[in-house]
């Protein structure tokens, strides 16, 4: 297992801030959850507690890019997307507020907070966003990677930090490259596609597979906005058939993408495996996984299923 | 930097009278040659953004990103063509542009928008955000050590937006005092409370409503009459002041003041001038129009 996300949240944006007096953490009453706690107790008078209000949350960051300085944000997902939606849109993704999302809690990994937490459609409704970059890193090394970039970027960046220890998938070399796919596994059966914390279990999955006989090719596809188009038809392209795997709605989120480039650019067989358009339970998080398909036991089950003839 | 009413001579008032009166013109004729704009919330802030733009505001029209500018944002973004005007007249941009409001490629969008026009410190349009910005913009000058004061305009129906609230609450915790809000009090909104019957709307909030709410969150609160210009001055230099928490001018204004059909009746929220209309309104304004 690698290190929680959140963890290196607190880390190296505690790091990043020796270096750049820009950066600031507005939290959103969360911080002891998120880790911006880690942050807190590195620069004290850099951290400003915002309070349970996060429309105002992302205004004031908003104000304060305009006055040179970085915020990061504090706060999960359910909070730093869905409820200051129109905030997000107006005040930070219209201006191009150099202000980074940097939302925890992503997925299905709450502490078993259930469904009001659990918000599985936020990389459809931000890469839909003009101008929201939209990067959901796949474990704690690229979740660091991930982070120096969007700090050296000049502009809005939302980043899906995960709650849990999730697998170690990258060693300590690994450099993240923006919108850009990445080819974690040779295979010559069926290409997987996977994003965020979901692509070790895909690999997982992959191995599983190859005992049963079957060949996977798996990319792992941080950048979700923009799109590596030419990633996605070269991963289609080379075994012609594709399954994209994600913990979040098949509904225009990695699935959604990759079909829509793959229609567009490359037509090929195509299996969607995520959460299908439901309302979650608490439960732990290993039971989460398998109750919807997505652990590498289910994963590789549900491919070893599909009729590609169908 | 300190003034109070005592201290703005009636020359000077005058003179922002006048510049109150110009923008209030070049309001009525951009919608009048748009044929579609809103007319009744500009014309309320008219005094008050001729006191800002002509007296107030630290600024420099021809360097309109000075680091050390005082900031303003149009919360009630929708009466964007009271600060189109103003900034016009101001010298921001030649005021002819301001015929091009609401066409195709123009900087002057229905709402104010940063990334187009310079001189606008932050997008608005969505209601309830703006003061949010300000709070931004406070803390971030205040990060900076720089001697920047930061005003927003509020419409008192936007009050009713949560976050207005959530903004509040935080600007005073923080105790930022370059921090002034301001309300325009024009006790309309664009449909409003139903009253006894449908042409009666109610305000969007009671007497003394918005006092003592600004009020129990902490904040200096300044009463004006927000179409007495030596009033509308001292209020906004008393703001000004800082005193260790943030303040608002709460300032009590006409819908639609200047022209007097226009006065008081929620339908001129935004509604296209008929010809008529339009040359009763000059005539009103001190305007003869060839």
């Amino acid at each position: 297992m690698g290190r929680p996300m959140r963890e290196v949240f607190g880390e190296t944006v505690s790091r990043l801030a020796d270096d750049d007096p820009r950066i600031v953490m507005l939290d959103g009453d969360l911080g002891s959850s998120t880790k911006a706690d880690i942050f807190e107790h590195a620069h004290p008078d850099r951290f400003l507690q915002m309070g349970i209000a996060e429309q105002n949350m992302i205004g004031v960051a908003a104000g304060m890019a305009t006055m040179g300085l970085m915020p990061f944000i504090s706060t999960f997902v359910s909070f730093a997307v869905v409820r200051p939606l129109d905030q997000v849109r107006v005040q930070v993704a219209q201006t191009g507020a150099n202000v980074k999302l940097t939302a925890g809690y992503a997925g299905l990994f709450t502490g078993m907070a259930g469904k009001t937490h659990h918000i599985v459609d936020d990389i459809s409704i931000m890469r839909a966003m003009p101008g929201m970059i939209t990067i959901s890193p796949a474990d704690d090394v690229e979740t660091d990677r991930v982070l120096r970039w969007a700090a050296a970027h000049d502009g809005p960046v939302y980043v899906r930090i995960v709650r849990d220890a999730t697998q170690r998938l990258f060693d300590e070399d690994y450099r993240f490259e923006f919108n850009r796919a990445v080819v974690v596994r040779e295979g010559s059966d069926v290409t997987l596609i996977s994003t965020g914390a979901q692509t070790p279990r895909t690999v997982d999955a992959a191995d599983l597979l190859a005992e049963r006989g079957i060949s996977a090719h798996v990319v792992h596809l941080p950048t979700l906005k923009p799109l590596d188009v030419q990633g996605i038809v070269s991963a289609a392209e080379r075994t012609g058939r594709v399954v994209t795997v994600e913990e979040h709605t098949i509904i225009g989120g990695l699935g959604g993408a990759v079909a829509e480039t793959l229609g567009e650019h490359r037509p090929t067989p195509l299996r969607r495996i995520g959460l299908e358009d439901i309302y979650t339970e608490s439960a732990p998080n290993d039971v989460l996984l398998d109750l919807y398909g997505i652990s590498a036991g289910g994963v590789a089950d549900r491919v070893r299923e599909i009729r590609w003839d169908r | 930097m300190t003034a109070g009413a005592g201290t703005v001579n009636r020359a000077e008032v005058e003179r922002l009278e006048e510049m109150a009166r110009r923008i209030r013109v070049e309001i009525i004729r951009t919608v009048n040659h748009a044929q579609v704009g809103h007319v009744g919330g500009p014309l309320s802030a008219a005094d008050i953004l001729a006191a800002l733009y002509f007296r107030v505001l630290r600024i420099r029209p021809d360097e309109p990103a000075w680091p050390d500018r005082d900031r303003f944002i149009l919360s009630k973004g929708h009466s964007s063509l009271v600060q189109y005007s103003a900034m016009a007249l101001r010298g921001y941009f030649g005021v002819d542009e301001l015929r091009t409001f609401d066409s195709q490629g123009s900087r002057l969008q229905g709402h104010p928008d940063m990334k187009l026009l310079p001189g606008i410190d932050m997008s608005t349009g969505s209601l309830g955000m703006g003061l949010s910005a300000g709070l931004g913009m406070a803390l971030g000058a205040r990060f900076a050590g720089r001697d920047v004061r930061t005003f927003v305009l509020l419409g008192d129906g936007e009050c009713q937006e949560g976050q207005v609230w959530e903004a509040a609450m935080v600007a005073a915790r923080y105790r930022v005092d370059r921090l002034v809000a301001i309300v325009d009090h024009n006790k309309l909104q664009q449909y409003g409370w139903p009253g006894e019957t449908a042409d009666v709307r109610l305000p969007p909030e009671e007497p003394g409503e918005l006092l003592a709410k600004w009020g129990a969150f902490g904040w200096r609160v300044i009463e004006a009459d927000g179409h007495d210009m030596a009033r509308v001055v001292a209020a906004l230099e008393e703001a000004s002041v800082p005193e260790g928490r943030p303040s608002v001018v709460i300032a009590h204004t006409v819908k639609g003041h200047g022209v007097s059909f226009m006065e008081g009746d929620y339908r001129w929220h935004s509604k296209p001038i008929k010809p008529e209309e339009f040359a009763a309104a000059m005539r009103e304004l001190g305007e003869v129009e060839e």
